[in-house]
């Protein structure tokens, strides 16, 4: 029997809105589900609800996160098995609630019941800094932060991350910090060359936290949405691949950074890939 | 320890060595040698605050001896001592009272402590003056959205401070990393506080209320990652190299 206690919840956030939470969100928690780990991705965006899409299981949805917040239904009656990946499940949001159903006490309950079965809660939070975005984040023990490398995502990601250090759970019983992790999402390498993008180095230094995985701007993400599938399970994709490595990073590997140079490979690797 | 030399490495360690220390201890101000009632209200006292009297070593002060005994051995120390140690206080020593008594209470094994308090007097108005400043020190970079202010001293912050963070404070402000968002010194009028910071791309700073924006900064690109300072000099916000 799996001891609920050591269950991590990750919270997938932002700031600012479509830079790729649901995306990283999607990819990440079927790579964990790949790996063998027993993971729930939940939906916090009540209203606004997405990941079903992406995670290509909206024609299942019967109960969903709100349900189970008020009483109205029972985890098993919520959970969607995912069909293509074991041990993945998704808890999809309300579309017709708002985020004032969110209440902290329901989402700890929901939370500490997924602790019993699963290994990985992986949360999608909405953009914003509201009442969906810190429910989220709330009981975090890890963070992915998605950003894009544009100025004023950054700027979004940095508020996110004061946020998380004084506004988390952990943050206000005095615990140790939550766990932050940067992923760089849509990166074109020849236009940070360029200078239209920031670089990766420009946002690391404004960031400062370990940067988690880069996430190359490829189409294929924009067609596997479409399509329900989540962009790591693209065999050959580029945007997949990364997400791969990212996963792997994620849980302990070394890999080197990919999709972050156009030419000089071999300088960048050795700048990055310690990390 | 690493820069001792090889001298003092070679000779033998000594078993001890003396130093001086000052310590803050409790002085039991005795007003009469009524065994019976100083019994009762040592009993009460230890009631209120049962904790406070672990082992807690106090002077006796002999100062405020009501009637002090006729004949110095009538002083009976012995029995004192025991009756504090009997309620969880340790008698280190003896302060002030007749030489009569100072000798009695030496003969009990309680060493003389001297009087400090006729230069106290003089000294308690500067006490004041020298209180601590109060720094506040902030262990992680102020992030986007927050504001950290340090009220009645400075503010030490080990980390960057981003663009749209706001760290104020009424005395000088030390920011090791990157200052990108704003800073406020002196807040409360000090024209005497500065900003230091590894690296000047702020939003805005100001001293004592003198102020400039990012655009009236304007530092060459190449100063970019300089330790800098700002201070006032004839009411003018000056920006200075740190290092040499």
């Amino acid at each position: 029997m799996w001891d609920g206690n050591l269950a991590t919840v990750i919270v997938v956030t932002s700031g600012k809105g479509g830079v790729g939470k649901t995306t990283t969100s999607a990819s990440f928690a079927t790579g964990l589900a790949q790996r063998g780990y027993r993971t729930v991705v939940i939906d916090f965006d009540v209203g606004l609800r997405n990941l079903d899409l992406i995670m290509g299981c909206e024609r299942r949805v019967v109960y969903d996160f709100i349900n189970i917040i008020n009483g109205e239904a029972n985890l098993n009656q919520a959970l969607i098995r995912d069909k293509r990946v074991e041990n993945l499940h998704v808890l999809p949001a309300s579309q017709t609630r708002d985020k004032e159903a969110l209440t902290k006490e329901g989402v700890e309950r929901v939370l500490n019941e997924l602790r019993q079965n699963f290994e990985y809660i992986v949360c999608d939070s909405p953009a914003g800094i509201e009442r969906g975005a810190l429910m989220a984040l709330y009981f975090a023990d890890e963070a992915l932060v998605v950003t894009n490398p544009e100025v004023s995502s950054v700027r979004d990601s940095d508020r996110i991350l004061g946020i998380l250090a004084s506004r988390s759970r952990r943050a206000e019983q005095g615990e140790a910090p939550v766990k932050e992790h940067l992923v760089l999402a849509r990166y074109a390498p020849e236009r940070a060359d360029r200078g239209d993008m920031l670089s990766v180095e420009d946002v690391l230094e404004i960031l400062g936290i370990p940067l988690l995985g880069v996430i190359p701007e490829s189409s294929t993400v924009l067609q596997s949405s479409n399509a329900g599938v989540p962009v790591i399970l693209e065999d050959g994709s580029d945007a997949g691949a990364a997400y791969g490595d990212l996963v792997d990073r994620f849980l302990g590997k070394n890999l080197p950074h990919r999709f972050i140079t156009t030419q000089k490979k071999g300088f960048l690797k050795r700048l990055f890939g310690g990390g | 320890m690493l820069l001792r030399s090889p001298r003092f490495a070679a000779e033998p360690a000594p078993p001890f060595e003396l130093k001086g220390s000052l310590f803050t201890l409790t002085v039991l101000h005795l007003f009469q040698l009524d065994r019976v009632a100083i019994e009762r209200h040592l009993a009460w006292k230890v009631k209120q605050a049962p904790s406070f009297f672990n082992n807690t070593p106090v002077v006796i002060d002999l100062e405020d001896l009501a009637e002090p005994p006729h004949k110095p051995d009538e002083m009976d120390f012995n029995g004192l001592y025991e009756l504090l140690r009997g309620h969880g206080m340790a008698p280190v020593g003896v302060r002030n009272g007749s030489p009569e008594l100072q000798a009695v209470a030496r003969q009990a094994g309680l060493p003389l402590l001297p009087d400090n308090r006729s230069t106290g007097a003089t000294r308690k108005p500067e006490r004041s003056e020298l209180a601590p400043i109060r720094s506040r020190i902030v262990n992680h970079p102020v992030r986007s959205g927050q504001q950290v202010y340090a009220p009645d001293g400075d503010l030490i912050v080990l980390g960057t401070v981003s663009a749209g963070a706001e760290v104020i404070a009424d005395g000088n402000i030390h920011i090791y990393g990157a200052l990108r968002g704003r800073a406020l010194a002196g807040v409360k009028g000090d024209v005497e506080t500065r900003i230091f910071c590894q690296s000047l791309e702020a939003e805005l700073i100001s001293i004592a209320g003198r102020y400039r924006i990012s655009e009236q900064i304007n530092l060459d690109p190449a100063e970019r990652g300089k330790a800098m300072q700002v201070h006032l000099v004839d009411d003018r916000l000056v920006i200075d190299h740190l290092a040499r």
